[in-house]
């Protein structure tokens, strides 16, 4: 049965009231009521929550509209999935413009934060590949939005975090691709210096990359990590298997599982598995894009207490200074984090006046949740990326300040005209209340 | 026998779709009938972007069957032949209301079991006479045993489920296939209002249940399987006993 957590199982949720509406053109939103979209809850904080309010189960909305296989143009429902979308039409040899970490989220989830991939220098983000969509506002309005029709409520829509209505269905271009196999570079690099050397030199020749880095260690291995570059293979036959089996994780684990010592033991077994300094391997998209798809609810291996994600994104100018000093105090904070992902953002201008990526470096890690000990060293990290004018993901957050989120978007004061009266967020109540930090 | 055209009566219905979708990619046309045009729209242009090859509409209402005629003409017009007929509507009777007002109680039966009675023998004749074709209908586990908070409903699929049976026992001698499917619980519209417990299913997982059920020719089947023993359990609680349980 659905419990409507986020994807960190931190905040704790229980769910006032939930619709499920089954036909696009039927859906009504009575009032008094606020509410909040929910599509597949692959947020990790409460941005996707709404605890006092009625969440608006989006995930029966999944039929496809049209679909045009000379262009690639895709016209679907919000709630249709990354997962179904690829079901369908990767056999046919197309991809999704952008996508995510994991193949099951909705295309509104998308939208409402503005997601980013792999290939983000190249292709910017989603809500740049998409050319109209329909939403529905609490007073029963429905507007097509487009870069030309409502253009004002396009952008605030797209990264808007579900605040500015229900977004019904939408249309994007999908990209062609010469083969689901990825042809992939593994290269090793020991400082971040490196790494931006590396990066640099890939976004000409590479469509996809990015890098895990190493912060469980300390001293000159801090730092250390793999660089992993990759295209579509070219001529090969885009017929393939498809892989839908999952293993379901079907318990939530002892909360000893992941003490600072099994993550150092992880992180050093990932950077050996590289065994020359260049490794070429040919990848599946499935493993090569969706890696921890494979254990369906890998989530609850956090144990009860949940856990927090924390994406931020540094100015290329603050460079690896501010970063290296980022890792240093994960690391002697100790709060070791089990998957530490790098990747520079390319400079194509967002779609979306709320869009988190901007050009510089993002590093994403997670923390099982330890209270305020984990509360107190994100914080500390915030201070650092607020004074170098970089900024924090919200679609992973759960705990940043309302003063640190002014900072992150200064555009908010200007979106907040397009939000409608009756729907918000857990995230959004947090972010505009003032507290002491 | 290959499957290539299908007519979906009820076809907006959650089950029905799901399993559309599957044949869908195979590449089959569909008539579609129901009595919502924009939601057999909706289904229509979905099934059309996942494969399918021509898809078309009709309108019917199973409180009013006498359209049964008409239907089965216009599929026959539409796809020259029909492969399958799957027959899905349904309506989960408000068992309080139909307690106090028998002129419901009928409607329903209407809707549930005498509609469905009569396309499946309008079609029967053209499948008898072809010598082969495959019907399935959803039925429901509800209409193994009466229950005092579910009768009408369960009378009605439990008459179909006999009627099916019949028919069976009459087409089987033409090469025909008569698919009875009894699914459990199932988290669709229809049972919106029913509090969620572990036991419900999700349509996609029936309809895949039911693709493989057509494909294979199956009789009766259970769905998902655990049912089958859950209602063998449920049948076999003496009257005398279950009469005294509220369910
Ligand atoms: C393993 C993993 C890897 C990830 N990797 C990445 C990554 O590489 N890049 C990245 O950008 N993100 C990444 N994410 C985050 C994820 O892509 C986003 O949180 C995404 O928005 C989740 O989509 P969802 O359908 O689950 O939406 P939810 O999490 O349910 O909701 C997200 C937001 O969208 C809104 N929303 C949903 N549907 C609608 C609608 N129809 N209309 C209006 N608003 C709507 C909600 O209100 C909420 O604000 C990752 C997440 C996981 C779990
Ligand atoms: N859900 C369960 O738990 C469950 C369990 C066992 C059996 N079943 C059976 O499975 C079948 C499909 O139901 P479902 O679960 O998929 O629910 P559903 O999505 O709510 O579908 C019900 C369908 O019946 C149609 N319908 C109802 N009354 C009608 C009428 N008078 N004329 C024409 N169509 C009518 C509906 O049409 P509209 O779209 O126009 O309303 C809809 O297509 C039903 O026969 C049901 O009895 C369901």
């Amino acid at each position: 049965m659905k419990t409507y957590q986020s994807w960190g199982r931190y905040p704790k949720f229980i769910p006032h009231k939930v619709i499920r509406p089954n036909w696009r053109d039927e859906i009504t939103l009575p009032l008094p009521a606020e509410y909040l979209c929910y599509g597949l809850g692959r947020s990790y904080g409460d941005s996707c929550l709404n605890s006092t309010g009625t969440l608006i189960d989006t995930t029966e909305l999944s039929k496809i509209i049209r679909f045009n296989p000379e262009t690639g143009l895709l016209c679907c429902e919000a709630g249709l999935s990354i997962a179904e979308i690829l079901k369908e039409y990767m056999p046919h040899g197309w991809f999704v413009p952008v996508t995510p970490g994991t193949k099951f989220i909705t295309i509104g989830g998308a939208i409402a934060n503005d997601i980013h991939g792999k290939n983000h220098h190249r292709a910017g983000n989603f809500g740049n590949h998409v050319s109209r969509f329909e939403l529905l506002r609490s007073t029963g309005e429905r507007f097509i939005c487009s870069r030309s029709e409502n253009p004002d409520l396009f952008s605030a829509t797209i990264g808007g975090l579900g605040l500015t209505g229900m977004i019904t269905w939408a249309e994007f271009q999908m990209k062609k691709i010469s083969s689901p196999i990825i042809e992939c570079e593994n290269i090793k690099f020991g400082t971040i210096d490196e790494f931006l050397a590396l990066s640099a030199v890939s976004d000409a020749r590479f469509e996809y990359s990015v890098a895990w880095v190493d912060c469980a260690s300390s001293g000159r291995k801090l730092g250390r990590g793999i660089f992993m570059q990759g295209n579509h293979k070219s001529s090969d036959n885009p017929s393939f298997k498809w892989q839908g089996n999952q293993i379901p994780f079907p318990f939530e684990a002892p909360d000893m599982m992941l003490t600072s010592l099994t993550v150092k033991a992880f992180n050093l077994l990932y950077y050996n598995k590289q065994v020359s300094k260049i490794q070429h391997t040919d990848v599946d998209f499935d493993p090569f894009f969706y890696p921890l798809d494979k254990i369906h609810n890998w989530n609850k291996m956090y144990g009860k207490r949940g856990f927090l994600q924390y994406q931020m994104v540094i100015p290329f100018e603050s460079g690896s200074k501010v970063l290296f000093e980022i890792l240093r105090k994960i690391a002697d904070a100790r709060e070791g984090s089990f998957l530490a992902v790098l990747k520079t953002f390319g400079n194509i201008q967002a779609a979306g006046m709320m869009s988190f990526p901007r050009p510089g470096i993002t590093l994403a890690l997670d923390f099982g949740f330890n209270g305020e000990r984990t509360l107190k060293l994100l914080e500390n990290l915030d201070a650092i990326v607020r004074e170098c004018g970089g900024a924090v993901y919200p679609a992973k957050d759960a705990r940043m300040s309302n003063e640190s989120f002014k900072r992150y978007f200064p555009r908010y004061e200007e979106f907040s005209k397009y939000i409608d009266p009756n729907f918000s967020s857990d995230f959004w109540k947090r972010v505009t209340t003032s507290q002491k930090i | 026998m290959n499957i290539n055209k299908i007519v979906i009566i009820g076809a907006t219905s959650s089950i029905a779709h799901q399993t559309a979708l599957l044949f869908a990619r195979e590449g089959v046309s569909f008539v579609l009938a129901g009595r919502n045009q924009n939601r057999l729209d909706a289904c229509a242009k979905d099934l059309q972007a996942r494969g399918a090859k021509n898809v078309s509409t009709l309108i019917m209402d199973a409180a009013n069957p006498s359209d049964g005629k008409l239907l089965f003409e216009q599929s026959l017009m539409t796809l020259g032949e029909i492969d399958l007929l799957y027959i899905a509507h349904g309506s989960l009777t408000d068992q309080a209301r139909a307690n106090k007002d028998t002129g419901y109680a009928l409607e329903e039966f209407m809707v549930n079991f005498n509609s469905a009675v009569g396309y499946a023998m309008t079609f029967a004749e053209y499948f008898e006479k072809r010598q082969m074709g495959n019907i399935a209908v959803l039925s429901s586990v509800a209409g193994d045993r009466g229950r005092g908070s579910n009768y009408i409903y369960g009378a009605a699929k439990g008459g179909l489920s006999i009627f099916l049976q019949g028919l069976r026992n009459r087409l089987a001698k033409s090469g025909v296939n008569v698919l009875t499917i009894k699914p459990g619980f199932v988290d669709t519209p229809m049972t919106a209002d029913v509090p969620k417990n572990p036991l419900f299913a999700k349509p996609e997982v029936i309809a895949k249940g039911i693709y493989s059920a057509i494909k294979n020719g199956k009789d009766v089947i259970y769905l998902p399987w655990f049912w089958r023993w859950i209602m063998l359990i449920v049948r076999m609680v003496p009257e005398r006993i279950f009469k005294k349980m509220s369910l």
